[in-house]
């Protein structure tokens, strides 16, 4: 800080700063993106490893062996719940029982704020179902949770049964020291949502649920099961939870560990692992990988069952069984101790796991990116938006703009203003104007809300940058750019923040909105700026996910497809903030749309 | 020799008549489970705490308690050690009822003037005789209950000065513990029921809990003299599930891996009562007995076959048990920790009152340790969704460091309800020496106490008799229409903010980075000021500024 103390230093300095402001920006840019692509580089990366001691060391057992049982009790389960159309309570009651589990249900009732047309419900009503197996000379202080859907049609029975099989072959096992709650919930996660509600008697998502009778004292770790057919080629690992929350890496290392262990293909993301790093097909593999797991977490959804879990603090992952055309084929068995061994393990814990990583990317199961080697991707992103506050013209002007007489308070404040309350009105009106949206146009109540807010999105576009010209006849120099200098700050302290909890989300918002918001000024051609402006908006950094996403998981979509999948997208966001509390819609809606708009309001200035 | 025996003689006559006797009661549960339940009394007419007496001569009395008694001046004194949960949805009540880890409370005699510094001697003491952790009682999880621990002996002392109560629910029982307990037996594990008693069956089971009771009682129906009563009670339930591969059928030797040959010699009484109440029909017992007992136990009337063990058999039963739903046992509570975060969180106690048309008022003690900071303004009671205003509060807020919170409430529970009791508390910061080695694990709160008259079915005995069997006469009876229970809640495992231990290192370097880098650099930009320095003009500019002044001319910049 010599540097800064020495006046001729320091304005050598700032001079560099200024003189080579742009150049700079644009090496930060480049940089930051390369550093992110990088990151799937395998040299680059860390190999995981087991944090956690007390289940790094201890090998256990697998002596699982009633997979043919679980297979003929899916089938059972799968006639039972054909006769009941839906979940069947009593049966599934009934089977917990006669494992020696002390069986609860929970039944639920939910609202949706509109209807939801993937999946086509509205109103919701349904009953989970729980047992509880209680260790032995525990005094119920520990859980843990192992679930399984129940879902329509033939999915899933085979998950149901195994869980059963499973509770059977625990029961009669003496070295519990946490007991284990068997939850088969219906409505996917809706009904994890009114479980764990109940379980921890919180009301936050305005859910109607009968109160539990059961408990089982703290959760410690949870495994939701996911498996549709008889055999399996592959398993994989869902982590992205809620809000992009990520269960601690051991939960991961250890599902790894044991598929190694059993000889069971493992993959995540739907993606193997493959061993040739230095080829190009080999990084080109890694990076979709780890893209394909940034653009999740990124959309702030739960993944699976697990995602919800996580809110409580409780380590949770998905295991999803794949049947693909390989030859190589797993039986229900080897699931069974592959679950066996990870629950074994997990019941060995003695803290609750806290020793690995929380903040990770994963371009592999066997590699992982902390967050000590991403966050520079991001920091040199951010950090343009900073040096562009150091820009000439625009430093001093904003204690200019503090003294009294100057114009530019009222001037500046008024677009924010407007801003936000565009926001606003983007947050609330989509879900509240509905019924009237469905009166006036020909439209199903999930199109009316996901038009709405396109249409308050375009007219946001046109509503606020006329105000200051009525304010004041006409937009002064120095106004502009205290109200760039306003809009910088306030999108690096956003972008900032969100990257801190969700990285994903931070560096994609940071990707597209840092380019244009940091060259933005009044002078530019309007029109052809006006066009890049709106092509790097948030609604339109949502779409290039879609098919970026889409492009990734190999099942591309022409563009008609495409944007059914935005309007699915938009519409599924807002729902998720209603049912379980995913907060990038508001986020987007309150504080990012804002933002872009204050830089939009710059162009058009004069 | 004449004279040496009848010495001996007359020495046994003089000394204070004790008598010793054993049971064990074996029930099969609601659930299939096997309850068995082991009581060893050992009754002694004499008196340790009488002034001036010392008593040295120690015959069935183990002299290790009995002079840990009558050194620290103590009453009454009950300390137990549980391993598992009693579920008492499935099991219906217990015997004795114990909360999980190891409870010991104590009313001291009140000539006692310095009560705190008794208990602490007093649990030092135990922790060594139990070989049990109970040195880690101390002020901070000790509370003293002003009405839920009534003395159980004779005397009505109300005081609860006298009184210290203390539950270290995270103790663990183990062998360690088993052995000191069995060496406190006349005939140690070497005859009588306590051969049954191998630790490594009783620790292979579902619940584990022994105790120790130790209080005055009187000698006689008048009262006119005072007899101590040791009782030593060790609870087991048997998994048939995990042990019995499905087959409903046991036996003393399936469950202890040993059988009963003999009565311990020194017993006056030893006997085994089977519960056979439930559908006796179905029940198949071998060696079959002639002899059966009928006993009121907690508001029930049971029937028990009864073996003498005077008369020696090996019994061997079959018993075939339907699987069923859950109990519903007239008292019934149970506690967890509502909500998420770890900021604050809400403790809720549910008490189930399922008597179908009675009313009845139940104590409900609760101490919770200092690191949770009660709300206590939040506190509500509620039943039937309607506020229910408890006739009776005791609460004592806790004292950081020093002293856990003590709520204690006298609550009327409507009939076939539920009452849910709920306070809001705050999770504090500890500092960072106060985290345990584990800090992730949790900190366990310790269970709450439901403490109350149910009303009865039967009529109960009121009247003392010695014949009765030990099991029934525990509590002592007060009026017909009423037994007395106790619930023990689960105890809690709340997570605190925990920082990261790991990494104290990079924290320390990185803070005195940023504090010598950061905060230095920025002060000193701020405090000092900057003024431009002038060079120092060359020699020939000085030179001719010097020629300037003179000539009066102005000088050179």
């Amino acid at each position: 800080m010599g540097l800064l103390s020495d006046p001729n230093r320091r304005k050598a300095l700032t001079g560099l700063l200024t003189r080579l402001n742009t150049p700079i920006c644009i090496v930060c840019y480049l940089a930051g993106i390369v550093w992110f692509m990088g990151l799937a580089f395998e040299p680059f990366t860390l190999r995981t490893y087991m944090s956690e001691n007390a289940m790094g060391s201890t090998m256990v057992e697998e002596r699982f062996s009633s997979g043919e049982r679980a297979l003929s009790l899916a089938k059972e389960f799968d006639a039972h719940k054909r006769q009941a159309r839906g979940m069947p309570v009593e049966w599934l009651v009934k089977a917990m029982q006669s494992r020696g589990l002390e069986v609860f249900t929970q039944s639920f009732s939910r609202k949706l704020p509109f209807p939801d047309e993937n999946k086509e419900r509205y109103m919701v009503r349904g009953t989970n179902v729980y047992g509880i197996l209680r260790a032995p000379r525990a005094p119920r202080t520990e859980a843990l949770v192992i679930t399984a859907p129940c879902s329509p049609g033939n999915t899933n029975n085979q998950a149901v049964a195994l869980l059963l099989a499973l509770a059977q072959y625990f029961r009669n096992q003496i070295y519990w020291a946490k007991d284990i709650i068997f939850l088969v919930n219906e409505h996917d996660l809706i009904g994890t949502q009114a479980w764990l509600e109940g379980y921890h008697h919180t009301n936050i998502t305005g859910m109607e649920y009968s109160p539990l009778q059961g408990r089982a004292g703290s959760i410690q770790a949870a495994l939701s099961l996911e498996l549709s057919s008889d055999v399996i080629t592959s398993l994989d690992l869902v982590l992205e939870g809620l809000n992009g929350q990520l269960p601690n890496l051991d939960l991961a290392n250890l599902f790894y560990a044991f598929c190694q262990k059993l000889g069971v293909l493992c993959t995540i993301q739907g993606k193997l692992q493959r061993n040739d790093w230095d080829t190009a097909e080999g990084y080109t593999h890694a990076a979709q990988t780890m893209m394909l797991m940034v653009l999740k977490q990124a959309c702030g959804r739960s993944w699976g069952d697990h995602g919800l879990f996580l809110r409580y603090h409780i380590e949770a992952a998905s295991v999803r069984g794949i049947n693909s055309f390989r030859h190589y084929k797993t039986d229900a068995t080897t699931i069974g101790r592959l679950l066996e061994g990870m629950v074994r393990k997990l019941n060995n814990l003695l803290e609750r796991l806290h020793q690995s990583y929380f903040f990770y990317l994963l371009p592999s199961l066997s590699r992982f990116v902390s967050i000590g080697y991403y966050m520079p991707a991001f920091g040199l992103l951010a950090v343009i938006l900073l040096l562009r506050v150091s820009f000439p013209g625009l430093c001093h002007c904003f204690s200019v703009s503090l003294q009294p007489s100057s114009p530019g308070v009222l001037t500046v404040l008024t677009p924010v203003v407007i801003s936000h309350l565009t926001g606003v009105a983007l947050y609330l009106l989509p879900v509240h104007l509905q019924e009237m949206a469905v009166e006036h146009f020909p439209v199903s109540e999930t199109e009316a809300v996901v038009l709405t807010a396109i249409a308050i999105y375009t007219a946001g576009l046109a509503l606020p940058h006329n105000t200051q010209r009525l304010l004041s006849g006409e937009g002064t120099e120095q106004g502009w750019k205290v109200l760039k200098l306003t809009a910088l700050l306030y999108l690096a302290v956003l972008l900032g923040c969100t990257a801190l909890i969700n990285f994903s989300l931070g560096f994609i918002l940071a990707v597209t909105l840092v380019p244009i918001t940091a060259s933005i000024t009044p002078h530019m051609p309007k029109a052809l700026y006006a066009v890049v402006m709106v092509l790097l908006s948030p609604a339109f950094t949502i779409l290039y996910c879609v098919f970026i996403y889409q492009e990734l998981i190999e099942a591309p979509v022409s563009v008609s497809e495409g944007w059914m999948l935005f309007l699915s997208v938009i519409s599924q966001g807002i729902l998720d903030h209603a049912l379980y509390g995913s907060l990038v819609y508001p986020l987007l809606a309150l504080f990012i749309y804002p933002c872009w708009l204050m830089f939009w309001n710059i162009l058009f200035w004069n | 020799m004449l004279i040496l025996s009848s010495l001996l003689l007359f020495i046994l006559l003089a000394a204070a008549r004790d008598e010793f006797q054993e049971e064990l009661v074996i029930r099969p549960l609601h659930s299939g489970d096997i309850y068995a339940s082991f009581q060893f009394r050992t009754l002694w007419d004499t008196d340790f705490l009488q002034e001036g007496q010392k008593v040295s001569h120690y015959r069935l009395f183990p002299k290790s308690l009995g002079q840990v008694l009558s050194k620290f001046s103590v009453r009454e004194l009950h300390i137990s050690f549980t391993q598992g949960f009693w579920r008492t949805m499935q099991w219906g009540q217990p015997f004795i009822p114990s909360p999980p880890g190891a409870e010991l409370w104590v009313w001291f005699h009140d000539t006692v003037s310095d009560v705190d510094g008794n208990w602490k001697e007093l649990t030092n003491v135990l922790s060594g005789i139990f070989c049990a952790s109970l040195n880690f009682i101390d002020l901070t999880n000790t509370v003293q209950p002003s009405a839920s621990f009534k003395p159980l002996g004779l005397g009505n002392a109300t005081d609860h000065r006298f009184l210290r109560y203390a539950t270290l629910p995270r103790e663990i029982v183990c062998t360690e513990n088993l052995t000191p307990w069995k060496k406190l037996l006349p005939c140690g594990s070497k005859a009588g029921l306590a051969v049954l008693m191998k630790s490594e069956k009783l620790f292979h089971s579902s619940f584990h809990s022994q105790a120790v009771h130790i209080r005055p009682i009187c000698q006689d129906e008048q009262c006119s003299s005072k007899a101590w009563e040791l009782r030593q009670t060790l609870n087991v339930v048997f998994d048939l599930h995990t042990s019995g591969q499905g087959k409903k059928e046991w036996s003393l030797f399936k469950m202890f891996s040993r059988t009963l040959t003999e009565a311990c010699p020194l017993a006056s009484s030893s006997k085994v009562y089977v519960d056979i109440t439930d559908n006796p029909e179905l029940f198949e017992l071998s060696p079959a007995t002639p002899l059966l007992g009928q006993a009121v136990v907690l508001g029930d009337r049971r029937t028990y076959s009864v073996y003498d063990l005077i008369m020696p058999t090996s019994s061997m039963v079959l018993s075939p048990c339907a699987l069923g739903d859950m109990l519903r046992p007239l008292l019934h509570a149970e506690r967890y920790v509502a909500g998420f975060g770890l900021q604050t969180g809400e403790i809720h106690t549910v008490i189930y009152n399922n008597h179908p048309y009675r009313a009845f008022p139940v104590l409900l003690m609760d101490s919770v340790p200092w690191y949770l900071q009660l709300y206590i303004h939040t506190l509500t009671v509620t039943s039937k969704s309607r506020d229910n205003k408890p006739s009776y509060i005791h609460y004592q807020p806790a004292k950081d460091r020093h002293r856990p919170h003590l709520l204690e409430m006298l609550i009327q529970l409507p009939p076939h309800s539920m009452t849910e009791v709920t306070v809001q508390f705050e999770r504090a910061l500890l500092k960072w020496t106060e985290y345990t080695p584990d800090p992730n694990h949790g900190f366990y709160v310790g269970s709450s106490v439901v403490s109350a008259l149910v009303p009865s079915m039967v009529a109960m005995r009121t009247n003392f008799t010695q014949d009765q069997p030990l099991f029934s006469s525990f509590v002592p009876v007060k009026e017909e229409s009423s037994y007395f229970v106790r619930v023990y809640t689960e105890p809690l495992l709340v997570n605190l903010p925990t920082p990261d231990f790991s990494m104290p290192y990079n924290v320390i370097c990185l803070t005195c980075t940023v504090v010598a880098v950061g905060y230095g650099s920025f002060y000193n930009l701020l405090t000092r000021t900057f003024q431009v320095d002038e060079p120092s003009p060359p020699l020939s500019k000085r030179l001719a500024n010097l020629i300037r002044r003179m000539r009066g001319v102005p000088l050179l910049t």
